[in-house]
């Protein structure tokens, strides 16, 4: 790929096909984590580690342990796998070498395992036939995107979750799934960025 | 059936259904509701995947180690995800590529999970398999309306059959569209629950909660975490 393709396939997975509101992996922390801003940027940073790692190892897996073995249809075994224990190894690393980015990222470590937006841009990264770079930077795009919308998110919620005026059988989550539906309705206008 | 089994399978349709109940598996719910057939397809996906890594999961259960149990219930999953994705593959390529990426991202859907932590760990057989009977029917239900409803008023159809005389409207099969009516559908029958619990003279419950907290996985999950760190915030 020549670098403009990597540049536009990069806001294209921020923008345009942005992993919550596009494609719809990851919703659970995207709902469950984002009630408070510093929160969901904390957990947003968590993801954009875990997912731009994660890709590499699955990658790598992939291309270099599943194809030469002729084992391709193993790949959500291997990928949830290498998954659990890269975000073991990393929760170990970063208490012994960083116990302050520990501490504002380590609690959401563990939760990442079972998130299906970092099992997922593994797959769709695959499916695509994606190589290194691309793959890299369709990771690096899609977190991106996952801490832009969980923060925009956390930002609208802390004003709406005092608000009287919302009927009470809507508070909670039904009110931040309708949020995010007009959220994505504005990420829609990105459609035409990218041919 | 004794009637212990027939609750455990009305628990999962009802008092206790996966999606608007307990609010999870909310990526596959949102993604998939694009049509009714492919809510349908997803929901017999996930059941299948539900009632045989139950049963295998509760046959396990005494020989697992607490410790190292849940990445032995992911493997189990993630084995029988493979095994439904060659099925459908062979026998139902068209719905195959339509679920494209939601199938493997079975393995990661916290129903499945959440019935093995909080079911099948602990009881028998017999008795998982018939909760996953009951779960995989919940969430099928589910798809099936929030797709029917989607299908009908975002493309006129039902099963590829057209069915309103008037201007559907697009949004609502677009990504916008299984956000609001996925929302408008939980808010709904929030109210019909507590009307229902008014009736019958209960108190009301106060506020929706945000989703995992009557989850099993809570201990695991997002939220937890977040109730943990706000609550260290607070502290300092």
């Amino acid at each position: 790929m020549t670098f403009t393709e990597l540049l536009l396939l990069f806001i294209s997975s921020i923008f345009v096909h942005n992993i919550l509101l596009s494609r719809f992996l990851g919703c659970s922390p995207f709902m469950g984590v984002s009630s408070k801003l510093k929160t969901a940027q904390g957990m947003g940073a968590a993801v954009v580690f875990v997912i731009v790692l994660a890709s590499l190892m699955t990658w790598v897996t992939y291309n270099y342990l599943l194809v030469p073995l002729h084992l391709e249809y193993l790949y959500t075994l291997s990928f949830i796998l290498v998954i659990a224990a890269l975000v073991q190894f990393v929760e170990l690393a970063l208490k012994k070498l960083n116990p302050t980015l520990y501490k504002s990222l380590g609690i959401f470590l563990p939760l990442i395992t079972t998130n299906c937006a970092v099992l997922g841009v593994a797959v769709l990264n695959m499916n695509e036939g994606y190589g290194l770079a691309a793959a890299l930077v369709n990771a690096l795009g899609s977190s991106l995107g996952f801490l832009l919308a969980i923060s925009l998110m956390a930002g609208i919620r802390e004003r709406i979750e005092n608000n009287d005026g919302i009927p009470v059988s809507l508070r909670g989550l039904p009110m931040a799934l309708i949020t995010a539906g007009l959220m994505s309705i504005a990420f829609m206008g990105f459609t035409g960025l990218i041919k | 059936m004794s009637q212990s089994n027939f609750r455990i399978i009305t628990n999962g349709i009802l008092s206790e259904n996966p999606t608007f109940v307990q609010c999870i598996g909310l990526c596959p719910t949102l993604a998939v509701t694009t049509s009714v057939a492919n809510g349908l397809g997803m929901g017999i996906a996930a059941t299948f995947v539900l009632i045989a890594s139950n049963a295998v999961i509760s046959l396990l259960r005494k020989m697992v180690p607490d410790e190292v149990r849940i990445p032995i219930f992911i493997v189990v999953i993630a084995g029988f995800v493979t095994v439904i994705e060659f099925l459908m593959k062979g026998f139902a390529p068209e719905l195959n590529k339509s679920l494209g990426i939601f199938i493997p991202l079975i393995v990661v859907n916290c129903i499945i999970l959440a019935r093995a932590e909080a079911f099948a760990s602990k009881n028998g057989v017999i008795a998982s398999a018939l909760d996953g009977v009951g779960m995989g029917l919940g969430f099928t239900i589910a798809l099936m309306f929030l797709g029917s409803v989607r299908e009908i008023l975002g493309a006129g159809t039902w099963f590829g059959m057209p069915v309103v005389n008037f201007e559907p409207a697009m949004l609502l099969i677009l990504a916008p569209g299984g956000f609001i009516v996925v929302g408008c559908c939980m808010g709904a029958f929030r109210a019909l629950q507590a009307r229902a619990a008014r009736m019958k003279g209960l108190a009301v419950p106060a506020e929706a909660s945000t989703g995992c907290g009557c989850c099993a996985m809570a201990k695991f999950c997002a939220k937890s975490a977040a109730e943990k760190a706000d609550c260290e915030e607070a502290k300092a």
